[in-house]
């Protein structure tokens, strides 16, 4: 398994795409019209640091005054956020992996590094997940209003006195990030803090963050960065460890928001090859005018072929 | 081998929290083999064929109301080809034909505005819908065509009906026809532009699939309201339809692959199979019966019509299912990851 | 926009016009969203204030707006907590500013069905009036024929989430009005951390900090949470890794602190000593300890007298008395020489009866002169060889047996531990509540004490025993301790003698060696910073204004003497024992008995609403018009609201700022206590009864500030500092006199105002200091860092090794130099020889580092101080389905405390009939999303959500076993109590082989209660209370139940399920009470 699972190819696609005007560049600040702009910001979340203390979806809700949303115990290890949503922009997923080895008589060493010699047939695995801030966002692009913009510093924020809760973006979103929020009737997700990137302040989750598993900065630095830890992990043995998100090629063109995992991303709850559906609407757009043709064309052959 | 010291300098060799290491680390085994098929998590009364994350869904399932949207993507398309109609029959001096057809997208259209408003999560704010045009999305490429299309339709209609302006009157009846092709159209793309697995995967064939239902619905509205002696090319371009959106169907659910199953499975497949029977049904009565029957007429039509609204119900409860299962959305892209290395592997 | 916009605002011409052309950026930006401002930015000031829940007392950015708070986050310039914040800290906005807290003051008359709105004057006049007349009429000049001078019709609870002003002036207040029953969550959660370490070092406190952990090579986390409960200084943890060391997590449940660990090893809960005995044996037997440390630093070579006899199979010391349930320690002494012990049982009947009373204490000591030593370590009684045979049972095979951890597992860990340790490395423990709450707390610790000894890690950098509390002030609470048996820096509080004044009562409760050969000037610096003007030679300072002791008034006492009916009123100060403290039912029985409460809190939390809507309530036992007690409930101020100072686990003292006022009836605990006070004094003023004249002699004369008259804080701490006669402030206690010019209201926190500078509230940030944070806050004794630092150098005053360099002797300063403050006289000499007949300070050797110490020695052997035994020994739990493989004949502690009582029944031993009824061992700990008893987190939305029901862990062997479905409900039923939970059927849970059988241990975290948004069961309705003799800390860290599948009856069946298990396990008022 190559250090980034980030799929390539799909960008190969792109460029075979003759109507690729709709996607934008790498540098998604800059072809948003923003001349003058900062380097784009992002998070980079190194799940082998997180020891799941939710400090991240707290101060979130603190600093958004996002409304809690009930009290659903759900028995999946200790997540009761049960995933991104209207009402939670950090979601730290817990995955509790059993490996099938061996039997599994009653005894110790089902446990990690239990048997230390190899016997380790269990782990847990905890990761904060929040909006990706795609290189090419599904969500603003399809979002009718304009609500959501791309802000000078790369990120994707919903304008909450704009959006008018069509909820295009709901399904566009090959992550699952953004949701509507029933009594209110808009779209939520995370900001990444667009309030306090203006006043040079970090993101709420990633300055609490208390073990540094949550990482803010410029993008450039953070992959720099992240790459350096996947190779040292890697060397270090966990050959599982991966990047997700960080790689410009894939089918969004990079996350804003990218991953160290120790695992596939479906286990913890993330596409493996996550595309933005815009990439294809060219084509869409291509067929729904051939259509709309073909549609006026028989109507005609109708009415020729039509005796009175 | 720690690095951990601190000399009469003071701490040597620092590094940031975050390149602590992780429990793997002191076992070099660990990770590989939880690398293992089957290496998978397991709990009592949950046992999952692949990984997922306690079985939910990875894409956000549409808030959209079904009575609003799966009902705007039939009155919508049946607008849009009944205005098509309209327009040929003003063009080939078939009067009743037209005016029946503009009542009908008239009607349509007035049910698709209201369901689209409707479902908006905050209705007063539907006018920002003009507030930018975007072609990056069909929602708003299609909130401007149906600004067009709206008033000409309603021109022709009140001109026809009131008889006045009637020279304005054809003049936007056309106008309408020639738009109505585009609002029965860009329903398809409107759907297909989302990570709904069994929408996306779709996007080639929706848009024909889409003109056939709509084509079919408005040949079949007019088989059931127009005097027989001017359906005839309502007749034709019910069965050309009709034939359209099955062969799209066909197409679509052969390029699905396993996504397909959506479009089989549950409530989706039964109104799938349903509208499938009365397509062609209505399609068949249309072209062997209706001539020579009023009666058989009204109910070939009748049956187009159910037909492609519920072609529309099902496809949308189909993307549905494709969205609350996660497999839909993994495994087709596992599999494009599999056929990606495979490729860089040969190169 | 439901109305047009303006057209040149329109954006599909700003589409045209601009770079935007797709309208995805600039030209759709809403003027809404050019105006967003970020509220840190607009804030009116910041305001420094430290986080009010765990112990690790992360600094915070108080942000104020308009004189209102709008936002607090941590401070980035901390060097402990580096601006970082776990979920409980990022939600003290809610917590604060939220809707769940009360602001005006409810009253429940006798015999009241609801709460009664009434005016905070009037309720403070009517707590007056009836604290005056309980007193008076619990009165109590002698007890057995000595003299008591106490009041035991008024107890007091709480005090670890207070400041340590508002402790000072309780414990102040209540001692002058001869309350004894002063006790506070110090009491239930780390009592046996302060007897375990001070024994063993000479202070009751964590050796190190945090932020030392980042010089580690191995850290061995047991008996601790780490990442969960104290998750921010969990970062100094992964700072370790990400240096390469190694980290071990040895806990009965796998958590997320195991999910970070190289190394998990589980164990069954409550055979700790058994499992550290093993490394002990290792280290003994392989000679594998750091030898030159250990002739050196501890009481190895030190030779103990004849009289002492070691447990046998029976498990006993010499010295046990069968009728008393006790020991007399005196044939513990080392021979020919009198050690008095730093902490713990320092004032008893019988020793000091025989020391104090016939005054022979310091001469005898001094005349039996220093303790013997034999440096070959060969003589049979030396302490090292005593050790080895005291360790010797403690096998692998044996440790396999009794802890379920299998040989070659164990073999690593010994092996990391003596790789891990000597002169180049370090290790370091981290302990919590895991070790404390059971009935040998104190031994946990002082085992863990001998091991930090003989592999020679104490005073060194990433070494010492890392306590970790769990409270923003807890270590505050013990040092000026809410607490019976202490007052302000672990003098001992005073116990009944014949004829005992100051000078006895100094010489029988004291070292006559090292610092505590001082304590004449603590004590009556202390009595002075109290009764100053009424305080003379003559009058021995007022020593007999003290009330005495006799015996043990711990919380659990308390409530005895509630249920009997000898304590008439309570107060609650920030302390929820309806939830918290063990055997919750005995608690409300308690207080249902009483003539008055008064709560203190910011919500309506169990303790205060019992008479309601507890469960006696919903089982019909009780009924609310039959129970008379007077319920007051006082809405309490946040820590944003008011000025004063928390010390952290650390034992750092750090200045919180006032960021706003309190609202409406809100009030500080230092505002009640002082007003209340005041009030008392006008109605007692005038009076002739002697038994007045300590309130009224009392110094209780602070300044006050604003409408609401908040007390000074800076003029208490002032006071805690300390000053001379012409009152400028003191600088460190060896200024402190014993001839009345000197006044100090905690010795070991002068210094804290010294030059008049509050030293509390500086805040040099990290970046422009060393990683010992010296210059941030201020921490006792005299802002040591680390502990018996001097450690760190060899004999000659070098740093052991040059990688492991704290502090060290400068020969050209002539003095001890470091990155710390040096824990030593900073001019005294490796070399400095004592005079044989020297006293105090002068009696330590410039080479022994252990400062605190009769003989300036780590003590791997305790002659004296801890109650059961002078070396940690393995006893099983008081309710444990395990037989005592060690000491077969003595299944558990035999000194440990228990209640015969029809509500506190135990289980039967594992070879009697009807045990199996309580087969699976139960193991409690703490969730990161909440707080102890809940009274904080649970009311927190933010908080509720996260971990909204109260669960129980199982394995799935155990759910197959018990037909438990995961995510449905149980039933855990023990002699106390029946309770349900969610069913969390998880690997992490793992069945334990002990002794060829298949033990299944149920993991319960223990937050919940009835009130609140997040409610469940209290796991303490299943506990029991069952004591530690040295600490009388309760043992809730394991015990035994049984659990089924479903959810509990409600109402009498509830009762009646509990007493059909008893009738099952045959239990009576004997079961389990035998020695």
């Amino acid at each position: 398994m190559s250090a980034t699972a980030g799929p390539r190819a799909s960008g190969g696609e792109q460029e075979a795409n003759p109507l690729n005007i709709l996607l934008e560049s790498g540098d998604p600040a800059g072809s948003s019209g923003y001349e003058q702009h900062p380097p784009r910001m992002g998070f980079f979340t190194d799940t082998s640091l997180c020891i799941g203390c939710k400090a991240c979806e707290v101060a979130c809700k603190e600093w958004n005054a996002v409304p809690e949303d009930g009290l659903n115990w759900t028995g999946n290890s200790h997540d009761n956020s049960g995933g991104l949503g209207a009402d939670t922009w950090r979601h730290v997923a817990f995955v509790e992996q059993r490996v099938a080895v061996g039997e599994h008589e009653p005894n110790f060493q089902h446990l990690p590094a239990a048997g230390g010699d190899g016997a380790d047939g269990f782990r847990w695995l905890m990761a904060s997940d929040v909006c990706k801030h795609c290189t090419h966002a599904a969500c603003l692009d399809v979002c009718p209003t304009g609500a959501i913009f791309r802000t000078e510093f790369g990120t994707v924020v919903v304008q909450q006195d704009i959006c008018n809760g069509c909820g295009y973006c709901v399904p566009a979103c090959p992550y699952g990030v953004l949701d509507k929020r029933e009594d209110d009737g808009r779209i939520f997700k995370c900001t990444l803090c667009y309030d306090r990137l203006g006043a040079g302040q970090e993101p709420a989750c990633a300055k609490a963050c208390p073990t540094d598993s949550i990482q803010f900065g410029e993008l450039d630095e953070l992959r720099a960065r992240a790459a350096g830890r996947v190779e040292q992990l890697q060397q270090a043995g966990v050959v599982q460890a991966r990047l997700y998100g960080e790689s410009p090629d894939d089918g969004v063109g990079g996350d804003g928001a990218f991953f160290l995992l120790l695992d596939e991303p479906e286990a913890y709850g993330l596409p493996p090859d996550p595309i933005v559906t815009t990439r294809d609407l060219p084509r869409m757009w291509r067929n729904v005018g051939l259509a709309a043709g073909a549609l006026l064309a028989g109507a005609v052959a109708s009415f020729a072929g039509a005796r009175r | 081998m720690s690095e951990a010291e601190v000399t009469r300098d003071g701490l040597q060799g620092v590094r940031p929290g975050r390149e602590a290491r992780t429990w793997s680390q002191r076992d070099a085994a660990a990770g590989s083999r939880d690398g293992r098929a089957g290496a998978r998590r397991r709990r009592r009364g949950r046992e999952d064929e692949f990984a997922s994350y306690y079985g939910k869904p990875i894409i956000n399932l549409p808030v959209w109301e079904e009575r609003d949207i799966a009902g705007y993507l039939f009155a919508g398309g049946l607008a849009g080809a009944s205005s098509i109609l309209a327009a040929g029959g003003e063009l080939s001096a078939r009067p009743r034909l037209a005016r029946r057809c503009k009542l009908c997208a008239s009607a349509a259209l007035g049910v698709s505005l209201a369901a689209l408003v409707h479902d908006l999560g905050r209705p007063e704010r539907f006018l920002n819908m003009l507030r930018v045009f975007k072609p990056t999305s069909p929602m708003s490429v299609g909130s401007w065509l149906l600004g067009a299309y709206g008033p000409l339709n309603a021109a022709a209609t009140a001109s026809d009906v009131l008889g006045v302006a009637p020279r304005a009157g054809s003049a936007a009846s056309v106008g309408a026809g020639a738009l109505g092709a585009g609002v029965a159209s860009y329903t398809g793309a409107l759907i297909a532009n989302t990570a709904v697995p069994a929408w996306h995967a779709g996007h080639r064939e929706l848009p024909f699939l889409f003109v056939g239902s709509a084509a079919s619905a408005a040949g079949g509205f007019a088989l059931l309201a127009a005097p027989a002696q001017e359906s005839a090319p309502a007749r034709r371009m019910a069965i050309v339809g009709s034939a359209a959106e099955l062969v799209a169907e066909r197409l679509m659910e052969r390029r699905l692959g396993m996504v397909a199953q959506a479009l089989h499975e549950g409530s989706a497949g039964k109104r799938l199979k349903a509208a499938k029977a009365l397509t062609a049904g209505g399609a068949l009565g249309a072209a062997a019966l209706a001539p020579r029957s009023r009666l058989a007429a009204a109910l070939s039509g009748a049956a187009l019509l159910a037909g492609s609204a519920l072609t529309r119900f099902g496809l949308f409860e189909a993307g549905m299912a494709s969205a609350r299962d996660p497999k839909y959305t993994v495994e087709p892209q596992r599999e494009r990851l599999r056929e990606r290395t495979q490729a860089t592997a040969a190169t | 926009m439901s109305r047009l916009p303006s057209l040149s605002q329109w954006p599909v011409l700003r589409q045209l016009r601009g770079q935007d052309p797709l309208g995805r950026g600039a030209a759709v930006k809403s003027q809404a969203t050019s105006a967003l401002r970020a509220r840190t930015a607009d804030a009116d000031r910041v305001v420094k204030s430290v986080c009010p829940y765990c112990a690790v007392g992360c600094a915070q950015n108080v942000y104020v707006k308009d004189g209102q708070v709008v936002q607090i986050e941590g401070d980035p310039d901390a060097p402990h907590s580096r601006g970082r914040l776990c979920p409980k800290g990022s939600a003290t906005l809610q917590l604060t500013t939220g809707e769940s807290r009360e602001r005006f003051v409810l009253y429940r008359p006798p015999h009241g069905s609801d709460w009664q709105r009434m005016d905070l004057q009037t309720a403070m006049d009517m707590v007056a009036d009836k604290f005056v007349k309980t007193r008076a009429e619990g009165w109590e000049w002698e007890s057995e024929g000595k003299r008591t001078r106490r009041c035991m019709s008024i107890a007091a609870l709480g005090g670890a989430t207070l400041d340590n002003e508002e402790n000072y002036l309780i414990k102040k207040f209540l001692t002058a009005s001869g309350v004894v029953q002063i006790e506070n969550q110090a009491r239930v959660c780390h009592s046996s951390t302060v007897v375990g370490l001070g024994t063993s070092f000479g202070r009751g406190a964590s050796s190190t900090l945090p932020g030392d952990l980042q010089n580690s090579d191995l850290i061995v986390l047991e008996g601790s949470n780490m990442a969960e409960a104290h998750p921010v200084a969990f970062q100094w943890v992964m700072e370790a890794k990400a240096r390469g060391a190694t980290v071990i997590h040895v806990d009965p449940h796998y958590s997320r602190t195991s999910a970070l660990a190289d190394m998990f090893v589980p164990l069954r809960a409550g055979s700790d000593i058994a499992f550290l005995g093993g490394v002990i044996n290792h280290v003994l037997s392989n000679e594998a300890d750091f030898r030159e440390y250990v002739l050196a630093y501890t009481n190895a070579p030190t030779i103990v007298g004849e009289e002492f006899q070691d447990v046998g199979a029976d498990g006993l010391f010499s010295g046990f008395d069968e009728r008393k349930r006790g020991y007399d320690p005196s044939s513990w002494q080392y021979e020919d020489a009198f050690v008095a012990a730093a902490a713990g049982q320092r004032d008893q009947e019988g020793n000091i009866e025989a020391l104090a009373g016939e005054d022979q204490g310091r001469d005898a000591e001094a005349a039996r002169g220093q303790p013997k030593l034999d440096p070959t370590l060969q003589h049979p009684r030396c302490v090292w060889q005593i050790l080895k045979r005291h360790y010797a049972p403690y096998t692998p095979e044996m440790v396999e047996r009794v802890c379920g951890v299998p040989q070659e597992l164990f073999a690593k860990v010994c092996r990391l531990f003596v790789e891990n340790s000597g002169r180049e490395r370090t290790t370091a423990f981290v302990h919590g509540v895991g070790w404390t709450q059971h009935t040998v707390g104190s031994q946990y610790i002082r085992a863990a004490s001998v091991l930090q000894l003989l592999l020679g890690n104490m005073g060194r950098p990433g070494g010492g025993v890392m306590a970790m509390r769990g409270h923003a002030s807890i270590q505050g609470s013990s040092d000026i301790p809410t607490l019976f048996d202490t007052l302000p820096g672990y003098i001992p509080m005073p116990h009944a003698h014949r004829h005992e004044d100051l000078d006895k009562f100094v010489a029988g409760t004291s070292a006559r060696r090292g610092f505590w050969g001082n304590m004449r000037d603590y004590m009556v610096s202390l009595l002075n910073a109290w009764w100053g003007a009424a305080a003379s030679a003559e009058n021995d300072y007022c020593f007999d204004y003290l009330p005495r002791l006799t015996g043990s008034h711990s919380t659990y006492d308390t409530v005895m003497q509630q249920i009997a009916g000898t304590v008439k009123g309570y107060f609650l100060f920030g302390e929820n024992p309806a939830v918290g403290s063990a055997n919750t039912r005995m608690q409300r029985l308690g207080m249902s008995k009483l003539d008055w409460l008064v709560v203190r809190d910011f919500s309506l939390i169990e303790s205060a609403t019992w008479w309601k809507d507890g469960p006696e309530i919903e089982s019909g036992e009780m009924r609310s018009e039959d129970i008379a007690t007077e319920v007051f409930f006082f809405p309490a101020a946040a820590h944003i609201e008011k000025d004063g100072t928390f010390t952290n686990t650390q034992r750092m003292l750090q200045w919180h700022h006032k960021a706003q006022e309190p609202k409406d009836e809100q009030r500080s605990d230092l505002w009640f206590i002082y007003h209340l006070g005041k009030r008392i004094r006008e109605r007692l003023a005038g009076s002739p009864d002697e038994r007045d004249r300590p309130v009224l002699d009392l110094t209780w004369d602070y300044p006050t500030q604003g409408e609401q008259q908040d007390p000074d804080a800076n003029a208490v701490l002032a006071e805690v500092n300390g000053c001379n006669a012409e009152g400028e402030m003191l600088s460190t206690y060896t200024e402190l006199k014993d001839d009345g010019s000197t006044s100090c209201g905690c010795w070991i926190y002068c210094g804290c105002y010294a030059e008049g500078v509050n030293q509390t509230a500086r805040r040099t940030p990290a970046r422009e200091q060393n990683w010992t944070g010296g210059e941030w806050a201020w921490a006792w004794p005299a802002n040591r860092r680390i502990l018996y630092n001097r450690a760190s150098a060899d004999p000659q005053g070098r740093p052991w090794s040059e990688r492991k360099a704290l502090v060290w002797w400068d020969e050209q300063e002539k003095k001890w130099t470091g990155h710390d403050t040096p824990d030593f006289e900073a001019d005294k000499p490796p070399e400095y020889r004592p005079a044989p007949d020297a006293s105090g300070p002068a009696a330590i050797a410039g080479s022994t580092p252990f400062i605190m110490q009769a003989d300036g020695r780590g003590w791997l052997y305790a002659p004296a101080g801890v109650a059961d035994g002078p070396l940690p020994t393995h006893y099983e739990p008081q309710d444990s389905p395990v037989a005592n493989s060690l000491y077969p004949e003595c299944q558990r502690n035999p000194a440990r405390e228990v209640y015969e009582h029809e509500n506190n029944r135990y289980h039967p031993d594992p070879d009697e009939p009807g045990a199996d009824a309580f087969p699976f061992v139960v193991t409690t700990y703490r969730l990161t999303e909440h707080f102890t008893a809940g009274g904080m987190s649970r009311w927190t939305p933010y908080l509720a959500e996260l971990q909204p029901e109260f669960f129980c862990e199982v394995s799935p062997e155990l759910a197959d076993e018990r037909g438990l479905q995961h995510a449905g409900w149980a039933t855990l039923v023990s002699a106390r109590g029946a309770v349900e939970a969610r069913v969390m059927v998880t690997d992490r849970m793992t069945p334990l082989q002990i002794a060829g059988r298949t033990i299944h241990q149920i993991g319960l975290p223990f937050h919940w209660g009835a009130n609140g948004y997040a409610r469940g069961d209290s796991m303490n309705e299943l506990s029991s209370m069952a004591l530690d003799p040295s600490s009388h800390i309760q043992e809730v860290k394991a015990l035994s139940v049984d659990i089924r599948p479903g959810r509990r009856p409600r109402g009498a069946a509830r009762l009646a399920l509990v007493s059909e298990y008893r009738r099952r396990a045959g239990i009576t008022a004997q079961t389990g009470m035998k020695p």
